[in-house]
C-alpha cells in the first residue's frame, strides 16, 4: 500500500511539474503572430467570427489570437494600469475608454483621424424582453411601470450603461420634455432596476437568470443571445441612440495587429461584425446576408425612425463632463441614482 | 474506545433518525448536486449540444481548454512548492524556537485562511500593480511585472492556500517533542543532519497531507485570480476562469467540462488523503 | 505537553556542547541560532511581500480618503445593506452549522453503518471543490435548470444554500477529533447513575463539545463572510436584496472606487483577523484544560 501511495505522489508531482515545464509562454516566433485584444463585454464572439475569416488572407495565416473580454471602463482602466503590456490591440465600447489610452500615451493621437474616425463597429441600442414580449414593451416610456423589473449595466464600469442611459435621456427629450422632466422619468425607470450589472455581458447573464424582466442591452448583444438559443425577443424602438465602438492598435504592438485593424475596416471585416448582429460601419452591401436571431434575419437593421448620436450631444467629453465623472463630485447620473434608489 | 460504545449501544431509534437525517442532508446537499454536473456535462440540456463520452473529451482537448488546465496545474505546483518550503520552516521556527513576536506569528499564519479572496485580489493591486501599487513604479523600474503575469497567478493562489500546510506540521510537531532531536544533537548531529534524518521524516505525513490539501486548494482559486488575471485564453486563464469565461460565453458545455474534471481532481485529493490518513494511523 | 528535556532552572544555559546546541527554556523552546535566525528572517521577507504588504496596501488605500470617506462608504444604505445581509446569512449558516455539523460528527463518530466512509469523503468536498465549480454544482440543482423545479437564484435562500455547503465541513472537522477522544469512563459513570442517555450528552459531552463547536464556527463564519466565487453565479447583485460584501468589492473596484473596496475589503479583514485571534484562545483554552 506505501508503495503505491509513494507511487501514486510521484507520479501526481511529476506530471505537474511537466506542466509547469511544458507551460505556455511558446517561441518568439509564436509570439509575433499571437495577437492579444482588450476588448469591451460582448465584442468576442464578432472578433472571434473576423479572426476566422482574417486567418484565411495572406497577412492573417496562421495569426492566433488572445483576448480578454469585460466591462468597458474596467478593461480600459486595467490596460492603462499595466501601461499596455501584452496587448496589441484595444476595442472599447465608447470614446472616453479610448480617450483614456491617448492621455496614457498609449495609442496614437491621430488613431481617429481615419475614414472611419476610429469606429470599428456600431449598434443601437434596445430592450429585450422575455420570449413573446409577455409584457408588451413597446418603447422606453413602458419602463416606469411598476411590473416592469429592469436588468441594465452600471454606468462606474461599464459603456453598455452609459449608452442606455443616453438613450433613455434623449428619448425623454425627443418627446419635448424639459430637463427637469427628462430627469424624473429616469428617476422613474432607475427606481426599476432590479439589478446594476458590471457589464453588457453580465446584464446579459443576469436577465437570463431571471433577475429582471426588461433587458437594456446593445443590438448586437440581443442578437447574439438569440442566435445561441435564449428565450428572449428584443424591441428596438422608435426613438433610440446610435452606439459607436471605437478600436486601435496600441503604440507598442506587434505589426501583424495594424492588418488586423485594417482587415476589421474592409468588407469582408464588417461581414462577419454584421453576421454576428453588430450594424456596419461602412456602406458594404448586406442585401443578401441573413442575420440568425435578428427579428428579421433579411432585413436585420431596420433604420430607426429617431436616432441620436453622442454628436447631437456634443461629443463624449462634454457628456462625461456633465453626466458621469468622478473626482468626487456627484454628477448628473450620480445624483439621479441616488435619489431613485433611495430607501 | 470505539468498540465498548458500539457493543453497549443500543441502536436507539434516535440513533437511527440521526443517520438517516445525515444521509439524506448530505446527498441532497453535496452528492445530488453533483450528480446533476455529472449529468450536464454529458448529457447537455442545451439544444444542439451533443453528449457522451467522445464529445466531452473534445471539448477537454481545444487548445484554450489545455492551456488553462495547463496554466493552472502550473501556477498551483509552485505555489505548493513556496508554500511546502515556508511551511515546514516556519512550523519549525514556531514550535520549537522562541523570539520576539513568535505568538503574533503564529497566529498572523493563519490569517490568509479567513481572508476573501477578493480582498486576496485587491490586496495585489495595491500593492503591486504597475499603475497604481505601492511598489508599481519600483517594480517597473526593475522590470517584472506581478499583475497580470503569471508570478502574480502564483502570488494570489500561494496567499490563499498559505496555512494549509502549517496546520498540519504544526500539532504533529508539538505533539512529538524535541526527545528524538535532542538526542540526535547529543550523539553529534548537526541540525541539517537532524532535520533531514529526525525530524523531516516524522512529519513526512503531515506535510504530504498539508501539499495534497494545498494542492486541491490552489487548483480551485477563483476569485484572486480573477482579479489578478488578464484573464484572456492563452494569457492568463486558468481552468477556474475558463469555466466562468465559457460558461458567459454561450459555450456552457465547455465550462461544465472543465468543472467536471476539477470535480474529478478535487474528489480524487480527498480519496488520497484519505488514504494517507489510514497509512498513518 | 511534551517537553521532557528541562535545563536546570537557573539563568541562562551556556554553549557547552561540542555540537553548538543551547538547552532548551522551561518551554522547550530553544532561542533563535545564527542559522535558524536568517531562516526566520528570510520567512518574514518572504510573508511580508505576500501577505503583510499588501494586506497593509488594503489598510492604506480605505485610510487614504480619511475617516470620514472611510465611515461614508460603509454607512452608505446600499452598501450597509449588503455588509447586514452578508452578516446575517453567514451568522444564520453557523448557527444551523453549529447544530448539523455537531450531528454529523457524532454520526461519524458514534454510528457504524455501510457507507461510512464514504459519507467522511463527501464532507470535504465542499473544501476542495473550486468555488466557481460549487456554484455551477448548486446551480444544475437549484437553479433554472433544476430537475426539482426549484430555482434560487437571486434569493437570500439561495445566498443561505450556497455558503451552508461551503461552510458543510468546519464544524464537523473540529468536533470529530474531541468526540473521538472523549473518554466513555464519564459517561458511563453517568448512566450507571441513572443519567438519561440525552442527560448524559446535555451535561457530560456537550460541554467538552462547545471550544470545538465554537472553534469551528468562527472558521465556518470567516469562510461565509468572505465566500466569492459561488455566489457569482448564484447571486443577482439586486442592491439591498441579494448583494453582499464580497460581491460589492469587486463590483467598487471594477467601478474605479479602489476607495471603497478598501473600506469594505478592510471590515471584513477585522472580522477575520478577529475570528483567527478567538481561535488562537480557544486552542490556548483547550490546551489548558488538556
Amino acid at each position: 500500500m506505501k508503495r503505491v501511495m509513494k507511487a501514486a505522489a510521484l507520479v501526481m508531482t511529476g506530471a505537474l511539474a511537466l506542466s509547469a515545464c511544458a507551460s505556455a509562454d511558446g517561441g518568439s516566433d509564436a509570439k509575433d503572430k499571437t495577437i492579444n485584444i482588450v476588448g469591451f463585454a460582448v465584442p468576442e464572439a464578432g472578433n472571434k467570427a473576423a479572426a476566422v475569416e482574417f486567418n484565411k488572407t495572406d497577412a492573417g495565416k496562421d495569426v492566433k489570437f488572445s483576448g480578454a473580454y469585460g466591462p468597458s471602463g474596467d478593461q480600459s482602466r486595467k490596460v492603462v494600469d499595466t501601461k499596455g503590456k501584452d496587448t496589441d490591440y484595444v476595442v472599447f465600447s465608447l470614446e472616453p475608454d479610448m480617450t483614456r489610452l491617448v492621455d496614457a500615451g498609449l495609442v496614437e493621437e491621430s488613431w481617429n483621424q481615419g475614414a472611419n474616425k476610429g469606429i470599428v463597429s456600431s449598434s443601437v441600442a434596445v430592450i429585450a424582453t422575455e420570449k413573446g414580449n409577455p409584457l408588451g414593451i413597446k418603447d422606453w416610456s413602458d419602463l416606469t411601470r411598476p411590473d416592469v423589473k429592469i436588468v441594465t449595466p452600471d454606468p462606474a464600469s461599464s459603456g453598455s450603461a452609459k449608452w442606455n442611459v443616453l438613450a433613455l435621456y434623449t428619448y425623454a427629450k425627443s418627446t419635448g420634455a424639459t430637463e427637469a422632466q427628462a430627469d424624473a422619468f429616469l428617476k422613474k425607470v432607475f427606481a426599476n432596476v432590479s439589478t446594476w450589472a458590471a457589464s453588457g455581458r453580465e446584464a446579459t447573464e443576469s436577465f437570463k437568470k431571471g433577475v429582471g424582466n426588461v433587458l437594456l442591452t446593445y443590438e448586437n448583444e440581443a442578437i447574439l443571445a438569440k442566435q445561441n438559443g435564449e428565450d428572449l425577443d428584443y424591441v428596438v424602438p422608435d426613438h433610440t441612440f446610435k452606439i459607436e465602438n471605437p478600436g486601435a492598435v496600441l503604440k507598442d504592438s506587434v505589426p501583424v495587429a495594424k492588418d488586423w485593424l485594417d482587415f476589421i475596416l474592409s468588407d469582408e471585416g464588417q461581414l462577419a461584425f454584421v453576421s454576428k448582429g453588430f450594424r456596419p460601419i461602412s456602406d458594404v452591401d448586406i442585401s443578401g446576408v441573413k442575420v440568425e436571431g435578428a427579428n428579421d434575419p433579411s432585413n436585420p437593421f431596420p433604420p430607426v425612425k429617431d436616432l441620436s448620436t453622442a454628436a447631437d450631444l456634443g461629443g463624449w467629453s462634454a457628456i462625461n463632463k456633465e453626466w458621469f465623472g468622478k473626482d468626487g463630485q456627484k454628477l448628473r447620473f450620480d445624483k439621479l441614482y441616488a435619489e431613485a434608489t433611495k430607501k | 474506545m470505539a468498540d465498548t460504545r458500539q457493543i453497549r449501544a443500543r441502536r436507539g431509534p434516535v440513533a437511527y433518525a440521526l443517520r438517516i437525517f445525515v444521509i439524506v442532508y448530505l446527498a441532497a446537499l453535496v452528492l445530488w448536486p453533483l450528480y446533476e454536473v455529472g449529468k450536464q456535462t454529458f448529457a447537455p440540456a442545451k439544444a444542439g449540444a451533443e453528449g457522451g463520452f467522445a464529445a466531452f473529451w473534445e471539448r477537454l482537448s481545444d487548445p484554450s481548454v489545455t492551456y488553462a488546465f495547463n496554466l493552472t496545474g502550473t501556477v498551483a505546483f509552485w505555489a505548493v512548492l513556496i508554500n511546502t518550503v515556508f511551511g515546514v520552516g516556519i512550523s519549525l521556527l514556531i514550535v520549537r524556537y522562541r523570539f520576539p513576536g513568535r505568538r503574533v506569528l503564529s497566529v498572523l499564519v493563519d490569517l490568509p485562511m479567513s481572508v476573501s479572496p477578493v480582498v486576496v485580489g485587491l490586496a495585489l493591486v495595491l500593492a503591486y500593480s504597475t499603475g497604481k501599487g505601492w511598489f508599481g513604479e519600483a517594480l517597473e523600474g526593475i522590470g517584472f511585472y506581478i499583475i497580470g503575469t503569471t508570478p502574480g497567478l502564483i502570488m494570489a493562489t500561494a496567499f490563499v492556500s498559505l496555512p494549509l500546510v502549517i496546520r498540519e506540521i504544526v500539532p504533529v510537531l508539538e505533539e512529538i517533542g524535541t526527545d528524538a532531536e535532542l538526542a540526535a544533537s547529543s550523539l553529534g548531529a548537526n541540525g541539517w543532519q537532524t532535520f533531514r534524518r529526525i525530524t523531516l521524516p516524522s512529519i513526512k505525513w503531515a506535510v504530504i497531507y498539508g501539499v495534497v490539501l494545498s494542492m486541491a486548494r490552489s487548483l480551485g482559486e477563483f476569485g484572486a485570480v480573477k482579479i489578478v488575471s488578464p484573464g484572456a485564453e492563452f494569457r492568463g486563464e486558468t481552468a477556474t476562469l475558463l469555466i466562468q469565461n465559457r460558461y458567459t460565453n454561450y459555450q456552457e458545455p465547455t465550462a461544465y467540462a472543465a468543472a467536471f474534471v476539477l470535480v474529478l481532481a478535487s474528489v480524487l485529493a480527498l480519496v488520497v488523503v484519505s488514504l494517507i490518513r489510514k497509512e498513518d494511523h | 505537553m511534551t517537553d521532557t528535556l528541562v535545563s536546570s532552572p537557573g539563568p541562562v544555559p551556556t554553549r557547552n556542547r561540542p555540537s553548538g546546541r543551547v538547552r532548551a527554556d522551561s518551554s522547550g523552546r530553544l532561542p533563535l541560532t545564527l542559522s535558524s535566525g536568517l531562516g526566520l528572517g528570510a520567512a518574514l521577507v518572504w510573508f511580508s511581500i505576500l501577505v503583510l504588504l499588501p494586506l497593509a496596501a488594503v489598510v492604506g488605500a480605505a485610510a487614504a480618503g480619511g475617516w470620514g470617506s472611510f465611515w461614508g462608504t460603509l454607512t452608505d444604505a446600499q452598501t450597509f445593506a449588503a455588509l447586514r445581509l452578508t452578516v446575517v446569512e453567514a451568522l444564520l449558516v453557523t448557527v444551523v452549522n453549529a447544530v448539523i455539523g455537531t450531528v454529523i460528527a457524532w454520526v461519524l463518530v458514534r454510528d457504524q453503518f455501510f457507507g461510512k466512509r464514504i459519507l467522511d469523503v463527501v464532507i470535504d468536498i465542499p473544501f476542495a471543490l473550486p468555488t466557481i465549480v460549487a456554484g455551477l454544482v448548486l446551480l444544475s440543482l437549484w437553479g433554472p435548470d433544476s430537475p426539482v423545479g426549484v430555482n434560487i437564484v437571486n434569493t437570500r435562500q439561495g445566498i443561505f444554500l450556497a455558503l451552508l455547503f461551503v461552510t458543510l465541513p468546519f464544524v464537523v472537522r473540529t468536533v470529530q477529533p474531541v468526540l473521538i477522544e472523549l473518554d466513555a469512563d464519564v459517561e458511563e459513570a453517568a448512566a450507571s447513575l441513572g443519567a438519561s442517555r440525552f442527560t448524559t450528552f446535555r451535561r457530560i459531552i456537550l460541554p467538552s463539545l462547545v471550544p470545538a463547536i465554537a472553534a469551528g464556527s468562527s472558521l465556518g463564519f470567516a469562510r461565509a463572510i468572505s465566500e466569492f466565487g459561488s455566489l457569482v453565479l448564484i447571486s443577482g447583485n439586486t442592491p439591498y436584496e441579494t448583494e453582499v460584501a464580497s460581491l460589492k468589492i469587486l463590483k467598487f473596484l471594477e467601478g474605479d472606487n479602489q476607495d471603497g473596496a478598501a473600506a469594505v475589503a478592510v471590515l471584513l479583514l477585522v472580522v477575520a483577523v478577529v475570528t483567527i485571534v478567538a481561535l488562537d484562545v480557544i486552542s490556548r483554552r483547550v490546551a489548558r484544560r488538556g
